[in-house]
């Protein structure tokens, strides 16, 4: 392409994205957000319940904590299983996926995909295909926060 | 005596105008309970058809309806010279696999959503240049085996936006034969490719419209027809979103769309079905003409229809490495 064709050609992109940007309908945020913080305060709120709960039977705060982010991800992985998670998913967004639940949600799901493909290529290869960026950079702010307090401390 | 059926620029005309003999339609639940449930060939009671793997229910889909198709003509496999026949996943493995079972000789063929109109129009070629007297022209597509390979794993809770579209558990097959009673293929344009830079993996419709719009044009130019010579011209699977967008760019071309224009991803299900803009897959095109369109055909409802399947060329790996979607669309006119 000539340098005015493809100038041409920019304008004819920049007309078109106009043309979508006006038709596209746009997601409900209000309606969306409102969905995100119900289930999601739902969510947190079950598990505040919980962590209550093992307080007053004498937990420790760190073994309550613990114990209750187990129960959540079973939880969240049976709702998976039996084909509830993702509906709720649909409606609450990020309500669904910012808490623990969502990661198991997500880890459980690739799990049940992948299945059809064996346990080694299937599920032991791709269980973190969608996990598997949180991991990584979860794992790579670890080791720099490590280092940062090392320094800091010594 | 050079290339005497082509018109215009990307236009053919049939000159022994191949008849479309038989045709079936195999849909899913969803697309049973749809407005047109009633009008295809047999609708599946769940995703699986009996098979263990959606990717084997999609391929064992294509493979019935295409004997379905046959023997509604009391023929059967053996009968088909040649099947034309692809899908939406990697390797095509739905058409392949179903060719493997059928052992006929089988040319697969690749045009994302648009496969219908593609097999469609080389098979009305390879039978109106005397290749071949009788042949297959078929594609599928199934919503979950698609889900996995293009967006997330099935029972990932992840949210739609209002642009995203249900792919079509579907299949439709068509018998193609120099002779017979039935509807006519008469003319077919063959798309190019147009990318206007859309990025979005939630909107297909946006990516496609403009090869629609593109290939439409060319069509009414190459045969220097008017748009209402044809009593319906239906797109393939650019859902509300595309459909609205499409319609601006036809007003935008001279085009008058409405009241004989329509696209089959919103013709298939109903607003209240949960599917966000519409359908969209190979199976959304080729149900909707293998069940309601070709049936309104048949009753001489429809007398000239011109089907415009769309596809959008969307690879993942692509998309992950920042390209834009380029989108294709092929039409095919039948006449009675």
């Amino acid at each position: 392409m000539n340098v005015d064709a493809k100038k041409m050609h920019q304008i004819e992109i920049q007309e078109y994205q106009n043309l979508v940007d006006g038709i596209k309908p746009k997601p409900d945020i209000l309606k969306n957000c409102i969905w995100a913080f119900l289930v999601g305060g739902m969510i947190c709120g079950l598990a505040q319940l919980m962590v209550n709960y093992l307080l007053a039977l004498g937990m420790s705060r760190i073994d309550a904590g613990s114990a209750v982010s187990c129960i959540m991800i079973f939880l969240a992985a049976f709702f998976t299983g039996i084909g509830i998670y993702d509906e709720l998913g649909k409606r609450a967004g990020a309500g669904s996926i910012v808490p623990i639940t969502g990661f198991a949600n997500a880890i459980v799901a690739s799990a049940m995909e992948y299945k059809r493909e064996g346990y080694i290529f299937g599920v032991g290869a791709r269980i973190f295909s969608v996990a598997g960026p949180t991991l990584v950079f979860g794992f790579a702010v670890a080791v720099l926060v490590g280092l940062i307090k090392v320094f800091l401390s010594s | 005596m050079p290339a005497y059926k082509k018109r215009g620029s990307q236009t053919v005309v049939f000159e022994d105008t191949p008849v479309i003999t038989s045709w079936a339609s195999i849909v899913g639940p969803k697309e049973g309970q749809g407005p047109w449930g009633g009008d295809f060939d047999q609708v599946l009671a769940d995703y699986m058809f009996g098979e263990k793997t959606w990717e084997k229910a999609e391929k064992k889909m294509l493979q019935e309806a295409i004997n379905l198709a046959l023997n509604k003509r009391d023929l059967q496999v053996d009968d088909a010279e040649l099947i034309l026949a692809g899908d939406l996943l990697n390797q095509t493995v739905s058409a392949n696999y179903a060719a493997r079972e059928l052992a006929r000789p089988f040319l697969g063929l690749y045009g994302a959503c648009s496969t219908m109109a593609e097999t469609l129009l080389v098979g009305a070629m390879l039978v109106d240049g005397k290749f071949f007297n009788r042949l297959i022209s078929a594609t599928c597509s199934h919503h979950y085996a698609a889900s996995r390979q293009y967006r997330f794993p099935t029972e990932q809770g992840t949210q739609p936006t209002p642009s995203t579209q249900w792919t079509a558990t579907a299949a439709g097959a068509v018998v193609l034969e120099w002779a017979g009673v039935g509807p006519r293929v008469t003319s077919a344009t063959i798309g190019q490719v147009v990318d206007l830079g859309q990025t979005d993996v939630a909107d297909m419709g946006s990516a496609m419209a403009p090869a629609a719009a593109h290939t439409l044009k060319t069509h009414f130019e190459d045969l220097q027809r008017l748009p209402d010579y044809y009593d319906l011209i239906v797109t393939g699977d650019l859902a509300r979103v595309g459909m609205a967008i499409a319609e601006q760019l036809f007003i935008r071309d001279g085009l008058v769309p409405r009241p004989n224009y329509s696209d089959c991803g919103v013709l298939l299900y109903d607003e209240k079905q949960d599917v966000d803009a519409g359908g969209c897959g190979c199976g959304c095109a080729a149900a909707m003409l293998c069940g309601p369109l070709l049936k309104k055909m048949l009753a001489g409802e429809i007398n000239k229809l011109l089907l415009v399947a769309t596809g959008a060329l969307m690879s993942p790996t692509m998309s992950f490495q920042g390209e834009s979607i380029p989108g294709i669309a092929h039409a095919v006119a039948i006449e009675n």
